[in-house]
């Protein structure tokens, strides 16, 4: 016992900013504490209902989750092939653009022309409505989109390396990065060029779509529901993919020394194409959800939502995709919380502030340091 | 072995710049003061202390102890070696002792200050440098600019002064004798002739030639050189040995990392013996030879 | 293709070996200071940008002749605007990555900065529409916001000491992110109202305080009513003369105000890099530990260059938008700002100061301003009806109709082409069009060993 209260001060010495962290942390929390029992001392306290905590921290971890989704394939990519992909976040475009167009397809073929579907609402005039895509009421349509995204994003994830990343394989992680800008404007801008500039409606609304927890006071809408299933699915098959097949110990052998494993004889070119297929498909499932749950839909909503997914993947440690969940669920629940404090306009500002604390205080991540992928 | 002597002279010769640009400092009013303390150093004044003195030292990485409690001196103007089989611990110590790990115990000192802790540039400036085992030249800079690089306190490393209309012809005039520096300097190295490479062309052997004249350009008082042949062809390293012993001549102070025996018994005065971590033997080069637990350490090696 | 990378970059070292003694070998300069900084400023340099401006002008002519000549002239004075303030801010970036390799992505918000704080401090404090300001003096006003960009390159070179260059990125990245979306908010707004009594106007940002070099020829920049100076140039080249309309001539009239600003920026930083202190900058690029090894303070160069390359962002910010009549947070300081400016570092070469001038007339010429240009020139040539949606496009199965839809929405397409540039450069020229320039650092020629020293023999 002695020893770890010992090594506590020591690093609160060491790190005198992380000590300001926690400090500031306790206090939020005390804060936090006197609001929901309508305390108010000068600055701290005032009024906050259980009910709006309680949805705030819902809807965080909704969005935590997609991120953190989104989070595993760049954390993937930068532990495997050592560069921050600035492109990832077009690949969560093209999920959602691809999967929903496949979607809509399904949910509307017949009365409305494919046209219209497949560009999601680009060309024609259809509504949300008419095309009806709900999970409630065309659940074959959502889960045949999400399927879609994943293929869709997967082999444009695998065509994006083969062109342009693969001939620098030897280069420094700089020059990828900027190769990556490149290839991020190609992928955002022919999304543009094919789908169109504006923002529109994608889900369209059902009666009784809400499911109401009243003992905790939140309620939960059935796309978010999806949303917590099919992220939480697609994150323990990937576990179990990392855990227990020869690809996935070929995975985490490259991410943690990339040339003992080289020397070891795992074939790097195979790994690599798995990495993105896994990494790229994560990333268009992602985007697909965040589309169900926001229920519209814009070119770069993707490039918007990279640097929370980069926050995400720095706060969990990168390299790391228990980390890169982890992060998210931080991310998204500051995001939402934050609102609690700061006004609305703020809470992506406040995400990016915890990142670069984050990596001015610890690098290394919440969880590095421990173990990686 | 003709151009030994005018060698000898240049190195004075460089004194008196570095001189020079003390006295334009003084009138400038830099506000390095230490810059002076470090020309100071160069004039190798002989002082009471023994420039380096290790006291215990200890390294840990995580569980990995690699230094468990080193303590040694080096004499002044002394041409010492520092030797051990691999992994005991001689590039930690090395690390260490010019700031680039921070200890995890035990203390370093420096003409009897203490310096440990210290970031490596103060180090430096204390006149305590270091060549690395893997060359490390700046392979983008042409080698002159590599040797220009190094003099302590320049004047035009002040942004303002570089850039100040009036302020800029001392630059340009200190540069000037910087540049015949680093030529003698050169000259003194027989690398004159790669004088406008990218160092990134340069041979290893040529790399580490480079990276000796560059830490000679600091004005140092002691040099620590982390294996300066290795991967050097016998030809060059005859030339480094030679440089080495010329320069030890003139009071400089040396501790030398090196894997091979043989160099450093016929050329070092006093040998250290590291073993796990810690100092296992200490002495002439016969001594060691003959040292029992240093025979039985290196059994298996190549001896 | 990854094959022929690595011994690409061998033989480009190869000729850069030759590269010093070339064009510096001919001229024996003096050793002052200002024939160090002439020298710099070699004929060759010049006149490649001279070259390069006249064969843009002349590309704008062919593109725009048959309007006449206020047409002609009018491009040209957009490209040139563009042109100078995207070298500006070429410039300054290049201190920051291409000299001591400080990968730095948060351009954008470091020219935000500056202009928002120009704004701020000049505007009226009880102004007819938006935010109310301090309403001191335009130069006090160039000042603070160049110190403002200053001062937050000061906070954002902290990560720097500490950080490995692609998280240095996205923490800079995140930084500009974050003066937007502060920018952006009204909440941020009102609070500086009520403290300091300036606001920036929120999403809907603000005007911009008028351009002093307009008022040289109109007074009180009312248009009808024209200063001496006014009625001089107008009379030659205006309507009465040449026939070239107002705005476009003083608009030409700043740009001369741009051209002296481009100059200095250029001197200071050829003087900053031909120095110790440009040494120890490249130093610090190549191999930071070495410069430590060597003595050198490493972060307090990093802060210096950081504050440096800011406080030149934040001014390039003002002159470059400060002169655009109004400026709102998005989408005008949107990352895609910074990759622009990155684009024009790469295009010349990330360390070569002359490089970042050439790839920032290149850059908004050919990549910013002529795509649209020729898209439009050739959508007015097509004789079919735009079809209003790609899918629309495609299913006539019409090339015609496709081109047509095409050139009417040549923006995306010129993003895109934008993308295959860089990615192209990245592969096949990394060190930038103008090849490898090593750029000598130090204040005096180094080409040749200076007469009177051969003792070696």
């Amino acid at each position: 016992m002695g020893t770890t209260d010992s090594s506590i001060v020591d690093s609160a010495r060491a790190r005198p900013g992380l000590l300001f962290v926690a400090l500031l942390g306790g206090l939020l929390l005390v804060d936090l504490a006197a609001k929901l029992a309508g305390v108010g001392l000068g600055p701290v306290g005032g009024s906050l209902s259980v009910d709006r905590l309680g949805s705030n921290l819902w809807s965080g971890i909704v969005i935590g989750l997609v991120i953190g989704l989104a989070g595993i394939g760049l954390s993937m990519t930068y532990s495997i092939l050592s560069f921050a992909n600035f492109s990832h976040g077009d690949l969560v475009s093209v999920g959602a653009f691809s999967g929903w167009g496949i979607a809509f397809l399904i949910a509307g073929f017949g009365e409305i022309p494919v046209r219209a579907l497949l560009t999601v609402r680009d060309a024609g005039n259809a509504s949300p409505g008419d095309i009806g895509a709900h999970v409630l009421t065309t659940p074959v349509a959502i889960l045949v989109g999400l399927l879609a995204a994943f293929v869709v994003t997967a082999l444009l994830a695998v065509a994006l390396d083969r062109a342009f990343y693969k001939p620098m394989r030897d280069r420094d992680g700089i020059s990828l990065l900027i190769a990556s800008i490149g290839a991020a404007l190609i992928v955002r801008y022919l999304l543009q060029f094919v789908y169109g500039s504006d923002r529109r409606g994608v889900t369209a609304s059902v009666e009784a779509s809400n499911l109401a927890f009243d003992p905790i006071g939140v309620s939960v809408d059935a796309h978010e529901l999806t949303i917590l299933v099919a992220a939480v699915g697609l994150m323990l098959a990937m576990h179990a993919m990392l855990q227990h097949t020869k690809l996935g110990t070929a995975m985490r052998a490259m991410a943690d020394n990339k040339d003992l494993a080289l020397i070891t004889g795992i074939p790097a070119e195979r790994v690599v194409t798995a990495t993105w297929i896994i990494g790229g498909g994560l990333a268009g499932a992602s985007g697909y959800l965040y589309v169900l749950l926001r229920g519209t839909i814009q070119f770069d909503f993707g490039w918007l939502l990279l640097l929370l997914i980069f926050a995400a993947v720095i706060l969990g440690g990168i390299g790391s995709v228990y980390g890169a969940i982890a992060g998210g669920l931080v991310i998204g629940v500051v995001f939402t919380t934050s609102t609690i404090w700061i006004p609305s306009d703020f809470n992506q500002a406040a995400a990016f502030g915890v990142m670069i604390l984050m990596l001015l205080l610890r690098p290394e991540g919440l969880f590095g340091g421990v173990t990686t992928t | 072995m003709s151009s030994d002597v005018p060698e000898a002279g240049d190195v004075a010769d460089a004194e008196d710049v570095a001189d020079t640009v003390d006295a334009t400092d003084a009138t400038v009013d830099e506000p390095e003061a230490n810059d002076s303390a470090v020309e100071e150093a160069a004039k190798h004044v002989p002082s009471g202390a023994p420039p380096l003195r290790v006291e215990g030292l200890v390294k840990r990485f995580g569980g990995v102890t690699a230094v468990d409690g080193a303590s040694f001196e080096v004499e002044s103007g002394s041409l010492t070696g520092l030797i051990g089989p691999n992994g005991a611990g001689k590039s930690t110590t090395f690390n260490c002792i010019t700031g680039v790990h921070e200890p995890t115990a035990g203390r370093v000192y420096f003409e009897g200050e203490d310096v440990t802790g210290l970031r490596p540039h103060e180090i430096a400036r204390k006149g305590l440098v270091r060549t690395f085992q893997i060359a490390r030249e700046l392979s983008e800079m042409t080698v002159l600019e590599n040797l220009m690089l190094a003099p302590q306190g320049q004047l035009g490393e002040s942004a303002i002064r570089a850039v100040t209309p009036g302020l800029r012809g001392a630059v340009v005039a200190e540069e000037t004798e910087l540049r015949e520096r680093a030529w003698e300097t050169l000259e003194f190295f027989e690398i004159d002739h790669l004088a406008h490479e990218p160092a990134g062309n340069l041979s290893g052997g040529q790399r580490k030639l480079l990276e000796m004249a560059r830490a000679l350009m600091t004005d140092p008082e002691m040099v620590l050189l982390d294996e300066p042949l290795a991967g050097v062809n016998p030809t060059l390293q005859e030339k480094l040995l030679d440089r080495i012993h010329d320069l030890r001549a003139d009071g400089y102070t040396f501790l030398l990392v090196e894997h091979d025996m043989d160099v450093i018994m016929s050329n070092c005065e006093r040998v250290i013996v590291m073993y796990q971590g810690s100092v296992l033997a200490e002495g002439t080069g016969d001594e060691i030879r003959n040292d029992e637990r240093v025979i039985e350490a290196y059994l298996g090696e190549d001896l | 293709m990854s094959a022929a990378d690595s011994p690409d970059g061998d033989a480009s070292g190869g000729d850069a070996a030759d590269a010093p003694g070339g064009p510096e070998g001919d001229a024996d300069a003096p050793e002052s200071a200002t024939a160090a900084v002439v020298e710099a400023a070699r004929e060759s340099d010049l006149g490649l940008v001279i070259g390069t401006l006249l064969a843009i002008y002349a590309a704008a002519t062919l593109l725009t002749f048959t309007n006449g000549l206020n047409s002609v002239v009018g491009l040209m004075e957009t490209l040139t605007f563009l042109g100078i303030v995207y070298a500006l801010t070429a410039l300054a970036l290049n201190l920051q990555w291409g000299y001591t390799g400080l990968f730095n992505i948060g351009v954008a918000g470091f020219m935000a900065v500056g202009v928002y704080t120009m704004g701020m401090v000049v505007r009226s404090p009880d102004p007819a529409f938006g935010p109310p300001g301090l309403g001191l003096p335009l130069p006090v006003g160039i000042v603070a916001g160049t110190g403002m960009a200053a001062l937050l390159g000061a906070v954002a070179a902290l990560p720097a000491l500490r950080l490995k260059a692609d998280y240095l990125a996205i923490v800079t990245l995140g930084l500009s992110e974050i003066v937007r979306l502060s920018l952006q908010s009204s909440a941020f707004d009102s609070f500086l109202r009520d403290t300091i009594g300036a606001g920036t106007g929120g999403g809907r940002g603000m005007g911009m305080p008028d351009n002093p070099v307009r008022d040289l020829f109109l007074v009180d920049g009312q248009a009808g009513d024209p200063t001496a100076l006014g009625d001089l140039v107008f009379g030659v080249f205006g309507p009465d003369g040449l026939g070239i309309s107002q705005p476009i001539l003083i608009g030409w009239g700043y740009i001369a105000v741009l051209a002296v600003f481009l100059v200095g920026f250029y001197l200071v930083l050829e003087r900053l890099g031909r120095s110790p202190f440009g040494r120890t900058m490249k130093a610090i690029r190549e191999d930071e530990l070495v410069a430590d090894s060597l003595g050198k303070d490493v972060n307090l160069v990093k802060i210096k260059v950081f504050v440096i390359g800011c406080a030149l962002m934040g001014l390039a910010g003002i002159l470059w938008f400060g002169s655009q009549g109004n400026v709102s947070p998005t989408p005008q300081f949107r990352p895609l700002l910074t990759f622009y400016v990155f684009i024009a570092v790469i295009i010349g070469g990330s360390g070569s100061n002359t490089g970042s001038v050439l790839g920032g007339i290149v850059f908004a010429a050919v990549l910013f301003e002529g795509p649209r240009r020729v898209g439009g020139t050739v959508r007015g040539l097509i004789d079919a009806e735009t079809p209003p949606s790609f899918a629309d496009a495609v299913a006539t199965l019409d090339p015609v109709t496709f081109l047509a839809y095409a050139t009417e929405n040549i923006a995306p397409l010129q993003f895109v082409f934008l993308g295959l540039v860089l990615v192209f450069i990245i592969h096949r020229r990394p060190e930038g069009i103008l090849g490898d320039r090593i750029e000598t650092a130090a204040a005096v020629d180094l080409s040749e060993r200076p007469a009177g020293g051969e003792t070696d023999e």
